[in-house]
């Protein structure tokens, strides 16, 4: 029995086979062949079946991480499609009465070779995409399969480092957990962890050698351990039972409200990213989605989204909640989220600089089609609109001066619309400071601690180096959110938490006793919430 | 043919997606599209060719369009290298 350490991303625990994750050298047989036709047209087919693999992996992708991650297949499919690369393979069939496989591995390895000699290191990188496709192609010739990992039974998934795209192709109802030696808390792989409750570790020595042995995870306490002994194994079974069974009982407790011993309630809400994730929202049994981010409708495009497309989404989301509160965070792009055709420039401290409602106040074009199309939608559910990022009464005044011109130009162009009640972040420490002024102002607060944490404690959240240094229970954070909420309610508004402290188990009672009126959380966190809130007196 | 030059505005220069991007715009077109940096020349139809040559931001590149409708040619890979690189 061996104990290894790392570091957790995703909790829980993992009893089961260990299936290594590596990459295959694969071995091309030069042989000579006389059809060269025919290998030719092998190769032809070999490579549409690769486009079409490429194809079906962006649209996978798109759909299931994001667009950002998929384009790189987009890029690997019109490779492909490259002439000079097609003309090399073909030449070589041709001319040296090749196969089609050894054809395809010299063009690969010739191209590769010219962009790893390149300078630039955004070049070189380009050498392992040349490697990728060659590489698929080779195995759809030689008909091997595509995943290396044996995974015949659920398995422990063992890597070096997983990139997107080998996560997304797993197949995962085998996957148990993720162990890696790379990555980070933020890097994709986590975050997918995150999406598909899968147990996850990083920084862990892993071996090659655990490949078919016995493992067990246990994220909470950041061990893995190989070849447990028999006491070790019964121990974790048992735990492991604890745990499916306590999953079972979350699965109970659909339906019921989030209401403590004493009768305090809370609204438990989901924060989606996009118009699949209020079917996990539906599904999880979410009382309304606590932050609708609009973001994914701009990003990955060329152009700025039409009135028209926003309205479809909107009103969608709306519809989908069937009178359930929708509240739609407005554009906050920028910082860590950009977006090329909005042409922000460069900056050196984008955290603190043009993003979010700056953008929309100083292009009041773009924010009043946004606002168009959520007024609009109003009409057809329960929509809220959420302003990011204030920091000054001066904004809330330019914000209300903006709405009611397009709600005047609505009215003017004779297009229905319905009032919606508007709200904002509280997510800088200058709005929670003046919360007691920002409550006259507007119908709710929506604290995002994400962001609220990282300016209070003056840490880049994206540097792993500073975790160390990240309290994120900070005394002074909770006090900016007890303020946000006593003021709230000092003006008669509600107010609630949707970054990700809001899913902090350990924090719930805290917020129960603040009197936070809601709570949003990713999908799958509503029920674990839930089970806290009623467990609280 | 009709010719003009461009500087590389795009922040990793001609890397896989923006060439790929060049790819798919110059291929709506019947003209031969020639890029020429450095000494090295380019179909702007072919991807890897581009991105061997490793233009980088700030790269002036020559850009000659040659065939029947080279004049719709030119205007549109010109307005979409200004957009997009």
């Amino acid at each position: 029995m061996e104990r290894y350490t790392g570091k957790k991303i995703y909790e829980g625990i993992a009893v089961g086979r260990i299936a290594w994750l590596g990459k295959k050298e694969q071995v091309v047989e030069r042989k000579h062949t006389e059809d060269t036709e025919a290998e030719k047209k092998r190769y032809e087919d070999a490579r549409n079946e690769a486009i079409a693999q490429l194809r079906a992996l962006y649209e996978k992708t798109k759909n299931e991480i994001g667009e950002a991650d998929a384009e790189i297949f987009d890029v690997h499919a019109m490779m492909l499609e490259d002439d000079g690369y097609n003309d090399s393979v073909n030449n070589i069939i041709e001319s040296q009465q090749m196969n089609a496989e050894y054809a395809v591995a010299v063009t690969g390895d010739n191209f590769a070779e010219t962009f790893a000699s390149m300078d630039d290191e955004y070049f070189k990188a380009r050498s392992v995409d040349v490697k990728d496709i060659s590489e698929r192609v080779i195995r759809i010739l030689s008909g091997e399969s595509e995943a290396s990992v044996d995974a015949s039974e659920p398995s422990i998934l063992v890597a070096d480092d997983l990139t997107p795209s080998e996560t997304v192709q797993l197949d995962k109802s085998k996957i148990l957990a993720f162990v890696t030696r790379k990555g980070s808390s933020n890097s994709h792989t986590a975050i997918l962890a995150r999406t598909m409750n899968i147990p996850a570790i990083i920084n862990v020595d892993v071996q090659e050698s655990w490949n078919g042995k016995t493992g067990i995870l246990d994220s909470d306490k950041g061990i893995f351990i190989v070849d447990p002994d028999e006491a070790t194994s019964k121990e974790y079974n048992d735990r492991l039972e604890a745990q499916n069974q306590a999953k079972k009982l979350l699965l109970e407790l659909k339906g019921k409200p989030n209401e403590t011993k004493s009768g305090q309630k809370v609204m438990l809400f989901a924060n989606v990213g996009n118009l699949s994730d209020i079917g996990s929202a539906i599904q999880y049994d979410a009382g309304g989605i606590g932050l609708f981010r609009s973001e994914f409708i701009y990003l990955g495009k060329d152009t700025y989204p039409t009135e028209e497309e926003q309205f479809t989404i909107y009103r969608k989301a709306a519809e989908l909640m069937a009178g359930k509160k929708v509240i739609i965070r407005t554009l906050d792009i920028g910082a860590d989220k950009q977006c090329d055709y909005f042409e922000l420039g460069h900056e050196d401290n984008p955290a603190m600089g043009f993003r979010a409602i700056r953008i929309c106040l100083k292009r009041p074009e773009v924010f009043k089609t946004q606002l168009r199309a959520l007024f609009r939608a109003a009409a057809y559910g329960n929509i809220h609109i959420m302003y990011p990022m204030i920091t000054s009464m001066s904004e809330i005044e330019q914000i209300k001066k903006i709405v009611a011109e397009v709600k005047a130009e609505l009215k003017e162009q004779g297009v229905p619309y319905k009032d919606a009640p508007q709200g904002i972040m509280i997510e800088t420490p200058a709005a929670a400071v003046i919360t007691d002024r920002l409550a006259k102002e507007v119908d709710f607060f929506s604290i995002g601690t994400n962001d609220l944490t990282q300016y209070t404690l003056a840490i880049d959240r994206q540097n792993a180096a500073l975790e160390d240094f990240c309290d994120v229970h900070h005394e002074a954070v909770l006090r900016l959110i007890e303020m946000t909420v006593e003021n709230a309610h000092k003006n008669g508004i509600w107010a609630g938490i949707c970054g990700e402290l809001a899913a902090d188990t350990s924090l719930t009672e805290t917020f129960l006793k603040m009197g936070v009126d809601e709570l949003s959380v990713a999908p799958p966190s509503v029920l674990k919430v839930r089970k806290v809130v009623r467990e609280c007196d | 043919m009709q010719t003009f030059e461009y500087k590389i505005t795009d922040e990793v220069g001609l890397h896989a997606r923006p060439a790929g991007l060049l790819v798919k715009a110059a291929k709506q077109y019947k003209s031969d599209i020639k890029i020429e940096y450095n000494g090295k020349s380019s179909s702007a139809k072919a991807l890897m060719a581009i991105m061997a040559m490793g233009i980088m931001k700030d790269a002036v590149v020559k850009v000659s369009v040659d065939g029947e409708d080279e004049a719709e040619a030119f205007e549109g890979i010109k307005k979409f290298m200004e957009e997009n690189l």
